[in-house]
């Protein structure tokens, strides 16, 4: 639910209207020039502050911000916590989708919503859930701290905080991709014998390479950008248990706000990547399906 | 279907490993907060989700949420139109990077923004010789969660707009009815059901969202404080039961959400098809 979008395809150039079924010139330029104005507000001009006040104290104290050892630290265990909890994910949406798609059986809608269920939980609920099964006083608390093992407070629970929020990312994506494609090249490779292993590698990841692609993206982008849950499992710890996000926070609350906003920087550009990632894959998809979709008019 | 089942091997499986790892990862970890909201007991669950300061938090959270809401669904609508509608350059640059807010980590949207709006930011010391405060109000969580629920109104109903057929506008438009007529009477209705998803969508995203309120916020018990921060204070501070009190209301809220959008979308689905 909340927080994502399944791929689309990008909005087709606006056909010409006559008169009578668009608005007068002055009006349609007024309604783009205040969309405009609303999208500038909210989604330039932050962008813009974050790389003003990043560099606010100069170009050298921007770099000296993103080499110091702690932000380091924070970098490597944003990338550790990603590399685990997407290729998890991955396998996951793989599997679910299979089962989904490619086989009826009962309770297939409910399963589907189940899987959704982390997108209309709030990050701090997401966090808190593996408080409450490793922390002290969790379920498993006293059985952990007895066999001095960490889980919560560590890198640990920061890999399952960030595996449950980004839970749905690539199910989502591949299901009704592959329910669309029906699963009947899969059982002609069957039927010309090829292994399940073989049908997987030859004739299904192919299929759905982009729709794949396109989860991987958005569910690495929450990944490294999750903050709520994180903080709630993070034990704050400097160089140790924070991730970049949670960095940014702890700088932002030491008013070193040139810091700050230089490693903020960094979460910034992996964003303006993963739209312009995100666009190409919605770009090629349309490629894709545009001259299947003229076939079919000439046909008609 | 039992043919299909005989065809493609792996249904065993993919469905095993599937709900073995949605129990695991998902279902087991929520349900220790319903487990726990019931050890509790009645009396003391009711004490801890509605003592004055934990009220006064959803009050903040429902009221800046729904109004969060109200912009996006207005706004969006428009941005929604301007893009399907209209040519202007940059239109496809546009058209991607209003999906800015799903891909800018909440952290970075939350300083970002407070910095703008703050007394001595680039927007807050306009508006402060107005007499208006953004930053540290309940102004400036609105102004979090705007940007934060800016795509689900859009996103929902580009697609509705896009397939929207120019032929009942033909109609409209030749027995003599008037553009505003003909998006009041004709596309309005037709719009309705995407706009209340997308309404929805916002509003859910919104009432969960901790990252970019915090900084903004102020934090201020009774008056700026939301109620994702105050689970986070009461956890800081040992205090478990409270925390899991007001988290299992909020998680009914969500689920409660969860089920109307889903209405909704079918509702949506049964006039567009």
């Amino acid at each position: 639910m909340a927080g994502t979008v399944t791929l689309r395809l990008p909005v087709a150039s606006p056909q010409a209207r006559s008169a009578a079924l668009t608005e007068p010139r002055p009006v349609r330029w007024a309604l783009i020039g205040v969309a405009l104005a609303f999208l500038s507000l909210f989604l330039l001009v932050p962008l813009a502050a974050v790389v003003v006040e990043g560099f606010k104290k100069g170009v050298e104290a921007y770099l000296a911000a993103l080499v110091e050892p702690d932000t380091l630290a924070a970098v490597r265990l944003t990338l550790v916590a990603a590399l685990v909890s997407v290729p998890l994910n991955v396998v996951f949406g793989l599997a679910a989708a299979w089962a989904i798609a490619k086989f009826s059986f009962p309770g297939r809608n409910l399963l589907i919503t189940l899987i959704d269920l982390p997108f209309a939980v709030s990050p701090v609920i997401s966090g808190m859930i593996f408080v409450l099964m490793f922390g002290g006083q969790g379920w498993f608390g006293p059985w952990l701290d007895a066999h001095d093992i960490q889980i919560v407070f560590a890198v640990p629970g920061i890999i399952l905080a960030t595996t449950f929020v980004t839970f749905p990312f690539v199910a989502r994506e591949l299901i009704p991709l592959m329910q669309e494609q029906g699963p009947e090249e899969e059982e002609a490779a069957r039927v010309l014998g090829a292994s399940g292993w073989q049908i997987l590698r030859r004739v299904t990841l192919p299929n759905i390479k982009w729709g794949l692609l396109y989860g991987v993206i958005l569910c690495n982008a929450r990944a490294m950008g999750e903050f709520g849950a994180v903080s709630v499992v993070s034990g704050h710890i400097r160089g140790e248990t924070n991730t970049l996000p949670l960095h940014i926070e702890i700088l932002y609350n030491e008013y070193n706000f040139a810091a700050a906003f230089a490693v903020a920087s960094l979460l910034t550009l992996l964003a303006l990547v993963t739209l312009v990632a995100k666009s190409a894959v919605e770009w090629r998809q349309a490629r894709l399906l545009r001259p299947a979709a003229d076939q079919s008019m000439e046909a008609a | 279907m039992s043919a299909r089942r005989r065809t493609l091997p792996g249904f065993g499986l993919s469905l095993g490993f599937t709900l073995a790892y949605l129990s695991l990862l998902v279902l087991i970890p929520l349900s220790t907060l319903f487990v726990r909201s019931a050890g509790l007991g009645w009396d003391g669950f009711w004490a801890a989700a509605t003592s004055p300061r934990v009220i006064a938090s959803y009050r903040v959270t429902l009221l800046t949420a729904f109004s969060a809401a109200t912009i996006n669904a207005a706004f969006g609508l428009l941005v929604a139109w301007v893009l399907v509608r209209y040519r202007f350059p940059g239109r496809k640059l546009v058209d991607a990077l209003v999906d800015l807010p799903f891909a800018l980590p909440t952290a970075v949207a939350g300083i970002a923004l407070t910095t703008l709006y703050s007394e001595h930011g680039w927007i807050g010391s306009r508006l402060a010789p107005l007499g208006i405060k953004v930053a540290f109000t309940e102004l400036g969580i609105i102004v979090a969660l705007t940007f934060i629920g800016l795509p689900f109104v859009v996103r929902t109903l580009q697609p509705v707009l896009q397939d929207l057929e120019s032929e009942i506008e033909e109609a409209a438009a030749s027995l003599g009815a008037t553009r505003l007529q003909t998006f009041q009477r004709v596309l309005v209705p037709a719009l309705w059901p995407a706009l209340l998803t997308g309404f929805a969508l916002a509003f859910a995203r919104a009432i969960g969202e901790y990252g970019s309120v915090v900084f903004i916020s102020g934090n201020m018990p009774m008056k700026t404080e939301i109620a994702p921060l105050l689970i986070m204070t009461k956890l800081e501070q040992f205090d478990y039961a409270g925390a899991t009190a007001i988290a299992s209301v909020m998680l009914m809220a969500s689920f409660l959400l969860l089920l109307t959008i889903n209405v909704l979308q079918w509702w949506s689905r049964r006039l567009t098809a």
